[in-house]
């Protein structure tokens, strides 16, 4: 039986719906009742019959509410996991359910690995043994897109941020190591204020990581985005396809969209502030002018745009007032209305529009044949986007930012390991004794960036000391 | 011993053969005598029983806690260097406790004289000198593995045996260099053991080849002592064994010296990187980076405009005095120039030239956690052949390698040792465990639980063990029983004794610079205070028992290291849970499809004993041992 109490969002990071937050384990039912209250501001779900299902509100550290929620309670061993589970639904959104995460975890819950509940009804025997398969399978599965998603969120700023704490930490672990180990060569007396100068920096900058996260950065400052082309290109298509329902008027007259719409919708971690357009064409109607500058000046203001080009018309043009604008801004092509130039047999002006393009001096960075229609090239545009995203090309903060709670779990971990050594050197106990949790802090990043402790911590005392005898 | 003559050759039938005299094979062959086993031990020389070809000291950082602990598992290691020592000093003294190293200049040939007595005068202990040239094994029954079944030395003589443990040291296969000039032999000259590589292939066992080296000798009379450092022994000596009277080791010492490399030195040796075996290209041996040649501490660390060197005696009957700090493959003629520009060194007479050492050892991947060959039963390896390094680590291995090849015979459980119980586990689970590129060393670092792990409370940990194996005498474990439960019970006392702000307290505290008391405190509370000792606290404590010194010591440490010491704990018992869950011997781990094919490579080559050592494989995720745990549990039930 696993004696820690586990908690994760279980129900899919969206905008939209309802969300999940699922415990489990023996802490399960007092964690959720420290941070549960009823309508009358009382509460003891330890008291509650099993499989009952209550109404409240989740309040955090501070005794503020976070959210109006149901919360169910499975006691052992009749869950999912054999275990006390419980499970919180709150009103969805990736705010509020990270929220109600957070202050599970502060209280005593740790993150569940992927595939971690699954992998605790197998062990308490709540699965049969012939699903053992399959319960292996799920967990390779989420731990592998666990891992892709670590890895790419690891964007080159952010990387390079860690590595830097990490390597500064291990410098110190190995300097105090190398001196323990060869005390006849090296001397640390009155190392601790030299540490403790050191160690604020670390903990500034973990603790600026941290903060990026609980700020959600990402999420009010996503990338910027205008969607811009001539009229009936397809631009509000791509932008209800992409925010999933059908939000901006669509008709097959050109202008019908007179304004700018602007939605922010996430591509998995990366979020993008979505503006659809007006085309963009000379007119003679005035609201339509209005609605083309604001196309315009919202263009100006982006980090990137999709130009939606109808690649089955031989009438398309770009506007001269666009020209240095998409020259200067990050550009993705759509050749859009591709069903039509492969089963309608119109004559596919593809070719034509990237010359068009080129002549002007206008680079896109990508360009994808689209169709709004069969959805083709659609899952391709959003991978591009984020691709340029991670690589860093495209950034909508022009801060670093943290997004993946694993990361701000460890990362509180090392902040904590820190104040512990702050303690230490205060209390004025041996230096041997600081490296206890240095390795700790270490220990935290490193499951982040996946180093190996033990052998990073030997490979840096000979790569930095001069040892031996 | 039972011998038959058969055709041209003597055959013996004897329990265990142990190969080698090092320091591993002389602790091997005494734990299997001492158990009840007939032992016959082989060396190609009975001169080098216990030799110490390099360094002239046991101990020190980390190796000291190796052989306080094997000393309390009832090793003969810590007994022998606290009769032979001429100097003895405790390292990192001012630094916590977990890391003070005890560290003893040894007489290198009354060393080795003290343990060939030991050896020759134990029962059941026959020393025959001779090159074993071949492992002897038959098929097992399941005919999946083989079994060791003897020895045969070079004469032809065959050793009947039921294990033998193999603790060849750096002889395998051995050559020395020294620029140029390479000669075949094995440490000092001596003869190098040149047929049992290929038997050992025969069989299966998987080999490598490792080097090392080893400083210059220099003769006392031609140094200029006056121009160094002096370094003086500690005064009193504190002994290695726990069953050695500190009393009875307290005795005059002598000096060790401290000189410097410089810049001279420095351009000596660039000049003439061309001609070292190892920048040449000659030694393809991989060496250790703890033990650097001073070419490598040149090159590789350009920014230091010195290095030290301690220039230390290799005994009370000799003027050879060791050049610690300085090994080296450069050719003789460089060797001399460059010492001559040490201070101290101007007239120098070289009595040995340094050199370099490359020999076959083990892959120890091979092994089980209790040392035996997995594909051989009842081959035990132990020492520098299993790609160690040092003398100290031989022995430990040597001795759990002779307890468990013993317990084999007995038809008992191994000894495993676990990383949260001693650095002797530590080192076993990191060389059998992990992928090493170089001979292994020791080290404080590699111990996570080394709050836990302290030289000063082996015997607390390991004298039971010891005890239980049958190498620890029952008065010898009931002195321990009696000091833990000392220190239980004056632990309990100070924890519950509360004193109040009394005038009389108060003014006490002032004396000590130590804040006054608001609220009552227990006599434990205040021990945590920097600035107040179990020996100050005297004063407030008037009817204290009269307690030994090591027991004040252990409460001492207890209590003021009591937050850092119960973390450790905690981690130790989340640690130990992994380390229970055992993975059966013969899993499958092509039936478990889940696992990555990095990790499955890994498991099938390194085949770990439970999850624990699973986890520490690089290259197993936490993933995969998630799915494993999951496989386990369908082969666990579906039985």
């Amino acid at each position: 039986m696993n004696n820690d109490t586990i908690a994760s969002i279980s129900t899919a990071l969206s905008e939209s719906g309802i969300g999940i937050i699922r415990i489990s384990g023996p802490d399960a039912i007092s964690i959720a009742d420290r941070i549960y209250t009823d309508k009358k501001g009382t509460h003891n779900l330890k008291s509650y019959r099993s499989h009952t299902i209550h109404y409240g509100f989740i309040v955090n550290v501070f005794g503020e509410i976070i959210d109006e929620i149901m919360i169910s309670i499975m006691k052992a061993p009749n869950s999912y996991t054999k275990e006390d589970v419980v499970e919180i639904n709150c009103h969805g959104g990736v705010r509020v359910c990270r929220n109600i995460l957070d202050t599970v975890l502060s209280t005593g819950a740790r993150l569940a690995d992927p595939g971690e509940f699954t992998k605790r009804a197998f062990l308490n025997g709540r699965l049969d043994l012939t699903r053992a398969e399959a319960v292996m399978d799920i967990i390779r599965a989420n731990s592998d897109i666990a891992l892709d998603q670590s890895v790419k969120q690891l964007r080159g700023d952010l990387y390079s941020l860690l590595n830097n704490i990490c390597s500064d930490i291990l410098y110190e672990i190995a300097h105090i190591e190398a001196v323990l180990d060869d005390p006849d060569s090296y001397d640390i007396s009155d190392y601790g204020d030299e540490l403790s100068a050191k160690i604020d920096n670390i903990s500034e900058n973990l603790t600026t990581l941290i903060r990026s996260y609980d700020e959600g950065r990402i999420l009010s400052e996503g990338i910027r985005t205008s969607i811009l082309g001539n009229p009936n290109a397809g631009k509000s298509s791509l932008m209800n396809l992409l925010y999933g329902e059908n939000r901006a008027i669509v008709t097959d007259i050109p202008g019908t969209t007179r304004d700018t719409l602007t939605e922010t919708i996430r591509l998995g971690d990366v979020t993008i502030i979505l503006t659809d357009t007006a085309g963009i064409r000379e007119t003679t109607d005035k609201i339509e002018q209005i609605g083309v500058n604001k196309a315009i000046d919202s263009a100006r203001e982006s980090d990137l745009i999709i130009y939606v080009t109808d690649a089955s018309s031989d009438s398309e043009t770009i506007d001269g007032s666009l020209t240095e604008l998409l020259k200067n801004t990050k550009l993705i092509l759509l050749l859009n209305k591709s069903d039509l130039t492969l089963t309608d047999n119109r004559t596919d002006h593809s070719e034509e529009m990237i010359r068009a393009f080129e002549e002007k001096g206008i680079i896109p960075d990508r360009i994808l044949s689209t169709s709004m229609i069969t959805r083709a090239g659609i899952e391709e545009l959003k991978s591009a986007i984020k691709e340029m995203f991670y690589k860093g090309d495209l950034s909508g903060d022009h801060r670093i930012t943290i997004t993946n709670l694993r990361h701000v779990e460890c990362l509180k971990e090392a902040l904590a390991s820190l104040y512990k050594v702050k303690e230490s050197i205060a209390s004025g106990v041996s230096e041997d004794l600081y490296c206890i949790d240095l390795t700790d802090a270490y220990r935290s990043l490193a499951h982040i960036t996946g180093a190996e402790v033990s052998e990073d911590i030997v490979n840096e005392i000979f790569s930095r000391f001069c040892m031996g005898k | 011993m039972k011998s038959v003559y058969a055709e041209n050759r003597t055959e013996y039938y004897t329990d265990i053969c142990v190969i080698g005299a090092g320091h591993a094979g002389c602790e091997a062959a005494l734990a299997c005598a001492r158990l009840g086993f007939e032992t016959v031990i082989f060396t190609v020389s009975i001169e080098s029983i216990a030799l110490m070809p390099c360094n002239p000291n046991i101990g020190g950082t980390s190796k000291g806690h190796l052989v306080r602990e094997l000393d309390a598992l009832g090793g003969e290691m810590g007994r022998n260097i606290d009769r032979t020592f001429i100097q003895s000093r405790m390292l990192n003294a001012s630094k916590g406790p977990a890391v003070h190293s005890l560290r003893a200049q040894a007489d290198k040939s009354e060393y080795s004289r003290s343990m060939r007595k030991i050896l020759e005068n134990t029962d059941n202990l026959y020393i025959r000198q001779g090159e074993i040239c071949e492992i002897l094994t038959e098929e097992t029954k399941d005919l999946k593995t083989k079994s060791v079944t003897g020895v045969k030395t070079f004469n032809g003589t065959v050793y009947h045996c039921r294990a033998v443990i193999l603790a060849s040291g750096t002889y395998l296969n051995a050559r020395c260099l020294c620029g140029e000039a390479i000669t075949y032999t094995g440490p000092n000259g001596l003869q190098a053991a040149t047929h049992l590589s290929s038997s050992l292939t025969d069989i299966g066992v998987k080999l490598r080849r490792f080097k090392t080296g080893t400083p210059a000798r220099m003769d006392a009379r031609s140094l200029d002592f006056s121009k160094m450092e002096e370094q003086k022994g500690d005064d009193p000596v504190v002994p290695f064994s726990y069953s050695t009277d500190p009393d009875s080791i307290q005795k005059e010492q002598v000096s060790c010296y401290l000189t410097y490399t410089n810049e001279k030195t420095h351009e000596i040796i660039r000049a003439n990187l061309d001609r070292s075996p190892i920048y040449a290209g000659v030694i393809e041996g991989t060496g250790p980076r703890y033990c650097p040649s001073i070419e490598d501490k040149v090159v590789k660390f350009a920014d230091k405009d010195r290095h030290q060197i301690f220039i230390e005696p290799e005994g009370l009957y000799t003027n050879e005095m060791y050049l610690s700090g300085m090994s080296s493959s450069l050719p003789e003629d460089v060797q001399i120039q460059m010492y001559r520009t040490l201070p101290g060194l101007e007239n120098c007479h070289m009595v040995r030239n340094a050199y370099a050492i490359e020999y076959d050892c083990l892959c120890p991947g091979q092994l089980k956690l209790s040392l035996e060959l997995r594909e051989v039963s009842g081959l035990f390896c132990a020492g520098q052949f299993n790609g160690s390094s040092g003398y100290e680590e031989a022995a430990a291995q040597g001795l759990i390698a002779g307890i468990n090849a013993s317990l084999k015979l007995k038809g008992r459980e191994p000894v495993i040792l676990d990383r949260s119980q001693a650095y002797i586990g530590v080192l076993i689970d990191d060389l059998v465990t992990k992928e090493n590129n170089e001979p292994y060393r020791m080290m404080t670092s590699r111990a996570e639980y080394r709050l836990i792990l302290r030289q000063d409370n082996a015997d607390l940990r390991l004298r039971g063990i010891g005890y239980e194996v049958g190498l620890v005498s029952k008065e010898d474990y009931e002195k321990t029983l009696k000091k833990a439960s000392q220190i239980r019970d004056e632990i309990e006392r100070l924890s519950s004794l509360s004193i109040g702000g009394k005038a009389s307290v108060q003014e006490y505290l002032e004396k000590y610079g130590s804040a006054p008391l608001k609220t009552a405190f227990t006599l434990a509370e205040l021990m945590c205070r920097p600035e107040l000792d179990y020996e100050k606290l005297a004063e407030l404590d008037p009817d204290r028992p009269d307690l030994p010194k090591d027991v004040i010591e252990q409460v001492e440490t207890e209590i003021k290291y009591r937050g850092y010491i119960d973390r450790q704990n905690s981690q130790i018992e989340d640690f130990r849970k992994n380390e229970k869950k055992k993975i059966p011997y013969d899993i499958d781990y092509d039936d478990v499809e889940s696992l990555r094919i990095e990790a499955r490579q890994k498991l099938k080559t390194f085949r770990p004993d439970n999850i624990g050592q699973a986890s520490r494989i690089s290259g197993v995720s936490p993933s995969d041992i998630a799915v494993l745990l999951v496989y386990l549990k369908k082969l666990n039930d579906g039985k």
